[in-house]
């Protein structure tokens, strides 16, 4: 089948396509094709797309879509994807997606999962959800651009992406602070708190 | 662990409601609604003095939103924009100037003259802020095409060794995205590269393998060299050791290689690496690998079999993937694992679940069918479609490998055929039967049963006309015919028009085939002229006619055996027809025949794991359209472009070695009075150009070389073309030959880099293996649906006989193979199966020769102790084309 497909690589990309999956992985550095970070609702609050798999943002939001379907009830973790092995991780209202080919190695595609998920974790001190997210964007615009760099995995350890961040809330007035962040600095202290109690009763 | 998961619990019972209503209350999302050219205007306040970098910020943030969201941005609009975040380098903040760098990277590709940031840029790398220098270094090198590449070349490269992690990998990740379109500067970096391998920062030190390995790709033996070098030196990054062994993995497949090579000796090594993911790697490399033995797959098999039971998901799911890949190849190796499978069955993640469901399947003996199946469908109604497609094939590939075992397959087929299922998942369910039917003639009682009940019940009409046609075709062959018309009745009765259209060519095909049921038919047919569809009126009309003539002939051609054209070909030939009116009948024998072969490969290839699919379909698709393609490609060229319709076109032979300073492969295209010889050639000399490329053939036995189409240039690498025109012998029975071929051409020495030939050239030329005209050729394959129809209708008028000893074949499977390969004809009715234990057997081979005249041949075939004995009868509607295709043997 392999040889017959051969003959016709010029004349059907598809085919060309189908054939270099098949094969042994050409050694390269480029392995993540996509990192995506959706809501509950499926819809894109962070996508970046390093290849031409879905080359208009048409076919990107149709394939988010199709992939939030198939993964916000079941939290599996990885799952095979139109012919891709993409990773995720949701908590509250977030969904964190990583996408590489099905021949690249899951763990390394995991890993990338990890420091996405774990550096953002830490840029919204713990609170991994929509609204925070938000208020945070160009801290999260950041860190993807420092943990992929054009499809290569450029950082894979979460402390070195939050420094490389190096965002400090502090350092903002407190006039100019949104009502939102003083919320969220009472969670944080709520959480506290409840850490406190927590383990005061244990 | 189990502690903060509950506070975690705690804190979203205290929270949603808040989050709930602060969502109602509009603020969930403050970029909701955000339109680009409120924010191209808001992004006019980077002009204003001085510079507030938090309002710029939330400003740039929005636009960066705005972007990501995938909204359009103009040239002019981007360029803009482009030039007021130029002023924001006059803010010193920090969060500021790397959203900047953000910015400048979206829009490189959209604005235009970006390169007015580059001496900023080139400031904040060279400069003090060690936080700006690697975001701004990549940003550079985003703006920075070939052309300005060599005036930031000497900053590159001090960068790419610099002691900060950040910036040397922010550079050598540059460096490989720059020798995308500047291979040749990126090449000079390498001894930066080198230096960078042996930092102690893990990223650094995969990334520098990656662009050295990137730079030395195409030396054979300084990628040797790389690897023997650093499996020896242990590199500290798990990642560059998965690199590593990609690399390792991939020279071993070059030199085809096998273990025991110290290549293979890394690669196993790294089973004992202390991370997982490297370990992983090395399994899924040595799975790989096609020549290993048993032996060496056993340790990688073993660490995946450990993987399985591990409580992450990623892990199980990767070693079941790959264990699911050794299934394929080595279904006994995997036999060790089988129990491990079978608890990942119940996995909770469903691509597992399928995944070792599938390599169950394949790696499972006889005995073990009936079990499996039973664990299968306690967990069909559980998964999607999609998985189920899956298991489907594997099933089908089950069916293929057990035939016995058809029994319960069947049975558990048809139990899924009735359960809910989407179009394609019944669609994979009916194909399957079908290929069971086709396959394993003792299936096919029950697999027609089956689908019959299926249709009695079926919303999808492209399913039921599918299934309709296929009884037309197997039901009048079975020992009791009568049976399956009830069911076709029925469906006129009670289905939409195309099913009723499907269902009455198949009563036809019962009348044509069955003398018995031929008045009943007639009759059903009848009453269908009445019918509210005009289709289904006309195919009642025509078939009603067709068979009150009781002519055998006139049955097999317009009932049994339908037409064998493409129809992209007659689409094109009546367009042609009508566009230039004339006195002559349109003559059919003018249209391109349906190459048939290359759609029959698709049902032989057993289906694999997930995914695969799509590569199928687009095969097939490729397959139909192939000649098609070809007669354009050969239209367009002048001087081929009179010759009339493509006959058939060759599969491409090689007449060179692969790894020869030429590559020519030659495919032939056979018209009705020409052969035009297309030899693909490639250059594989990057210091040579080559011009006016001509092949040379010594035509004789009648052949005569008419044109030859010169290929002009041919550089190094890329394709080109030639054409030798030949015309064919007037003798009609002479149609074969062996020509020598000559490649010749000027050559012009260049420079390998930039590709600049000298002005003088020198002529040379390069002897190429022979290319043969063998009988194959001038035949096209065409299937009889029903071969003893088409044999009475051809008629015993241009009948040859003949007996051979075929002395060299010990098998009746080789002599079929041979004769089938010699003759260039389909088998038909799967006659190419011989039952097992058989010492005779009778193939039926069918096909067009040049010039459309029908070919059968009836080959009988007797094993005796020394070879086969085959009594060779041809029909065909041409005395010389039975002539040729009885002497061809001899």
């Amino acid at each position: 089948m392999l040889v017959l497909i051969s003959l016709f690589t010029a004349i059907d990309y598809h085919v060309k396509k189908a054939n270099m999956d098949g094969g042994i992985l050409e050694p390269s550095l480029y392995s993540i094709k996509a990192l995506a970070i959706l809501d509950n609702d499926g819809n894109r609050l962070f996508a970046k797309y390093y290849d031409e798999t879905f080359p208009t943002a048409k076919e990107q939001k149709a394939f988010e879509k199709n992939l939030f379907n198939k993964t916000h009830r079941a939290n599996a973790e990885i799952v095979m994807f139109e012919g891709m092995t993409c990773v995720y991780r949701s908590n509250v209202d977030l969904f964190f997606y990583v996408v590489g080919s099905s021949q690249e190695n899951e763990l390394i595609l995991a890993s990338v999962l990890n420091a996405f998920y774990d550096s953002i974790s830490q840029i919204l001190r713990k609170n991994v959800e929509k609204r925070a997210l938000l208020d945070n964007m160009d801290a999260i615009f950041l860190a993807a651009d420092e943990i992929c760099d054009g499809g290569i995995l450029l950082e894979a350890d979460p402390n070195a992406v939050v420094q490389k961040v190096a965002i400090r809330n502090e350092d903002i007035p407190l006039g100019e602070q949104t009502v939102a962040q003083l919320t969220k600095k009472l969670e944080v202290l709520q959480s506290a708190k409840e850490q406190i109690k927590w383990s005061l009763l244990k | 662990m189990k502690y903060s998961k509950s506070l975690l619990s705690t804190w979203e019972i205290h929270h949603r409601p808040r989050i709930a209503i602060l969502q109602r209350a509009g603020g969930g999302n403050p970029f909701n609604n955000l339109e680009k050219s409120t924010v191209l205007q808001e992004a006019r306040t980077f002009n204003d003095t001085p510079i507030n970098p938090r309002k710029c910020g939330q400003i740039l943030t929005k636009l960066l939103y705005v972007i990501n969201q995938g909204e359009a941005i103009g040239s002019l609009e981007a360029t803009e924009a482009f030039f007021a975040m130029t002023k924001l380098f006059q803010s010193k903040d920090p969060i500021l100037r790397r959203l900047v760098y953000l910015g400048i990277k979206e829009m490189s590709k959209i604005a235009q003259d970006v390169i007015i940031v580059t001496s900023s840029l080139m400031k904040d790398m060279t400069g003090k802020e060690e936080q700006f220098r690697g975001p701004a270094i990549r940003a550079l090198c985003s703006i920075t095409d070939t052309s300005m590449l060599q005036s930031i070349e000497r900053h590159m490269k001090q960068a790419i060794v610099d002691k900060v992690p950040a910036v040397s990998s922010a550079a050598l990740v540059s460096s490989l995205h720059l020798s995308k379109n500047s291979q040749e500067v990126v090449k000079r970096w390498v001894n930066e590269a080198q230096e960078a391998v042996n930092s102690d920062n893990i990223m650094v030190q995969y990334h520098a393998l990656g662009l050295l390995y990137h730079i030395r790709r195409s030396d054979k033996l300084a990628v040797t060299k790389l690897v023997s070098k650093f499996s020896k030196h242990t590199l500290k990054s798990p990642y560059a050791y998965c690199l590593l062994i990609r690399i390792a993995t991939k020279l071993i497949e070059e030199e085809n290689a096998g273990s025991g090579t110290p290549m293979f000796d890394f690669i196993e090594s790294c089973l004992r690496h202390k991370s997982e993911m490297v370990i992983y790697e090395a399994a899924q490399a040595i799975v790989q690998l096609k020549n290993t033995t048993a032996k060496d797959l056993a340790p990688a098999v073993s660490v995946l079999q450990l993987f399985c039971s591990s409580p992450k998901p990623t892990l199980r799911f990767a070693a079941v993937r790959t264990l699911n890949k050794v299934a394929m190849k080595h279904p006994a190796a995997v036999t060790a694992c089988n129990l491990d499978l079978e608890n990942l069955i119940t996995d909770v993640n469903r691509s597992i679940a399928t995944l070792a469901i599938t390599t169950l399947l394949k790696t499972g003996n006889e005995s073990s069918v009936d079990r499996l199946m039973k664990q299968i469908s306690s967990f069909m109604s559980e998964i999607s479609d999609e998985f189920k497609i899956v298991v489907v094939q594997a099933i089908r590939a089950l069916c293929a490998k057990f035939p016995r075992k058809h029994n319960v397959l069947m049975t558990f087929l048809a139990s899924m055929l009735r359960d809910e299922g989407g179009f394609e998942y019944k669609k994979e369910i009916v194909d399957c039967i079908i290929a069971t039917i086709e396959e394993n003639p003792e299936a096919k009682e029950a697999g027609l049963a089956h689908l019959c009940e299926f249709i009695e019940d079926c919303e999808h009409t492209v399913l039921a006309t599918k299934i309709l046609h296929l009884l037309g075709r197997e039901g009048p062959r079975t020992p009791t015919p009568s049976k399956y018309i009830r069911f076709i009745y029925n469906r006129v009765i009670l289905e939409n028009a195309a099913v009723r259209a499907a269902a009455v060519s198949a009563i036809a095909k019962f009348g044509a085939h069955c003398e018995e049921l031929l008045n009943s038919c007639v009759v059903l047919l009848e009453r269908c002229q009445m019918d509210t569809d005009d289709e289904v009126r006309d195919r009642s009309t025509f078939y009603v006619n067709v068979l009150k003539q009781q002519q055998k002939a006139l049955s097999s051609a317009y009932i049994l055996n339908g037409l064998q054209v493409s129809v992209v070909g007659l689409e094109r030939a009546l367009h042609q027809y009508t566009l230039e009116p004339s006195e002559a009948p349109f003559d059919m024998k003018s249209v391109p025949l349906a190459t048939q072969p290359l759609v029959e490969q698709k049902v032989r290839e057993a289906p694999g794991g997930l995914g695969e699919t799509p590569s199928k379909v687009s095969a097939d698709k490729a397959a139909a359209t192939r000649q098609d393609l070809y007669q354009e490609q050969l239209a367009a060229i002048p001087e081929l472009a009179n010759l009339g319709n493509l006959f058939k076109s060759s599969a491409p032979v090689e007449i060179t070695e692969s790894e020869t300073e030429y590559y020519v492969q030659c495919i032939k295209h056979m018209f009705r009075n020409y052969i035009v010889f297309q030899f693909d050639c490639t250059n594989t000399l990057d210091d040579q150009v080559l011009e006016r490329v001509t092949v040379d053939m010594e035509a004789g036995e009648g052949f005569e070389v008419v044109k030859q189409v010169a290929c002009a240039s041919l550089p190094y690498n890329k394709p080109g073309s030639t054409y030798t025109l030949m015309r064919l012998p007037e003798e009609p029975t002479s149609v074969t030959g062996t020509f020598p071929c000559t490649l010749k051409f000027v050559v012009r020495d260049c420079d390998p880099t930039t590709g600049e030939p000298d002005d003088e050239g020198y002529e040379d030329e390069y002897v190429l293996e022979d290319v043969e005209v063998t009988v194959a050729d001038h035949v096209q394959k065409v299937l009889k649906a029903n071969f003893a129809a088409s044999w009475e209708e051809v008629g015993p008028e241009n009948e040859l006989e003949d007996t051979y000893a075929l002395a060299t074949v010990n098998t009746l499977e080789d002599a079929i193979k041979n004769i089938t390969q010699y003759l260039g004809l389909q088998p038909c009715e799967r006659s190419d199966k011989v039952p097992e234990g058989k010492s005779s057997h009778t193939l039926y081979l069918s096909g067009i020769f040049r010039g459309g005249h029908d070919a059968l041949v009836r080959a009988k075939l007797a094993l005796d102790s020394s070879g086969v004995t085959m009594q060779l009868t041809v029909r065909s509607t041409d005395p010389s084309v039975s002539e040729i295709l009885a002497t061809a043997i001899a």
